[in-house]
């Protein structure tokens, strides 16, 4: 069993969020979760919204771009570029939320081979300001938690809010 | 709440005293002589704690005689909870689904696997508020 929870960096004066998140399955498998439409929208958001794949065009400079559906029907689209040949070493994208446009991220994937089925998946993304890295954090899908930032999790628990 | 406000508080929980200073606070209000009792440190190191924490908005402080006491605010902790935990849901539920889509993949046949799970398929219940 696994229980690995993802690891969520944040810091201050950076214009980077990077996580880390060890999952059960080979890295092969791993990479086609993340490349093949129809099973990342198995996967990809809250279960509560349903995820449609309008474009993923998994090589370079191929545009991708899908959309969360809230229950309510409101859409959460998303867009952006892949830079390089995709590849289990190495994903490079660009990331926009369609609802701030011109706010592009830069993100990065990476897969590494654990072993015994395993595999660890970095995530990094550079925002194009401090500002804009701030601003995703407490909009939308985003959000974001300094690894520092446990100890408030820490201190909430022990005060009860 | 603001950035700059978010950034005083995750500034004044950075320090692991006053992070204790507030734990305690949660049992009722204190003077800072009772709050220093528990800290090797002087009662002006304790005073500038307080004002940290003070100017964080995550405590109000009052006199009593001549003491001067201090009061918990909780309401800017939930706050600064409740911006951590947008990323961090979205990621750590999308981690959990793609761990159980691993698993089926790893044990069903790779066409069967294609295809989403009954329950997926079906109305998603709705759960708390938009992302």
């Amino acid at each position: 069993m696994t229980t690995a929870t993802i690891r969520i960096t944040a810091e201050p004066g950076t214009t980077l969020i990077e996580t880390e998140r060890v999952v059960n399955g080979p890295r092969d498998l791993v990479f086609r979760a993340f490349t093949e439409p129809g099973l990342l929208a198995q996967w990809l958001g809250p279960r509560r919204l349903t995820m449609r794949v309008d474009a993923y065009d998994v090589r370079h400079g191929g545009a991708w771009r899908y959309v969360h559906v809230d229950t309510d029907g409101t859409e959460y689209g998303f867009r952006g570029v892949f830079h390089g040949d995709p590849a289990p070493d190495r994903i490079v994208q660009t990331f926009e939320f369609e609802g701030a446009p011109g706010h592009v991220a830069l993100d990065t994937l990476l897969l590494e081979d654990l072993g015994g089925g395993r595999t660890l998946v970095r995530t990094i993304s550079a925002y194009q300001a401090t500002e804009a890295r701030d601003a995703m954090l407490e909009n939308g899908m985003a959000g974001g938690m300094e690894e520092g930032y446990q100890q408030l999790d820490e201190l909430l628990a022990r005060l009860g809010a | 709440m603001p950035t700059d406000q978010l950034s005083a508080v995750f500034g004044a929980l950075a320090d692991p005293t006053r992070r204790a200073i507030l734990a305690s606070l949660a049992g009722g209000d204190q003077t800072v002589a009772e709050l220093r009792a528990p800290f090797a440190i002087s009662q002006p190191a304790v005073s500038k704690h307080l004002r940290v924490l003070e100017e964080a908005g995550l405590i109000t402080r009052s006199r009593r005689a001549t003491a001067r006491l201090s009061h918990l605010r909780a309401e800017p902790l939930r706050e600064a909870a409740s911006w951590i935990t947008g990323y961090r849901d979205y990621w750590e539920e999308s981690f959990e689904r793609l761990d159980e889509l691993l698993g089926r993949l790893s044990t069903v046949a790779p066409a069967d696997a294609l295809q989403p799970p009954a329950e997926a398929a079906s109305t998603p219940t709705p759960q708390g508020d938009v992302p």
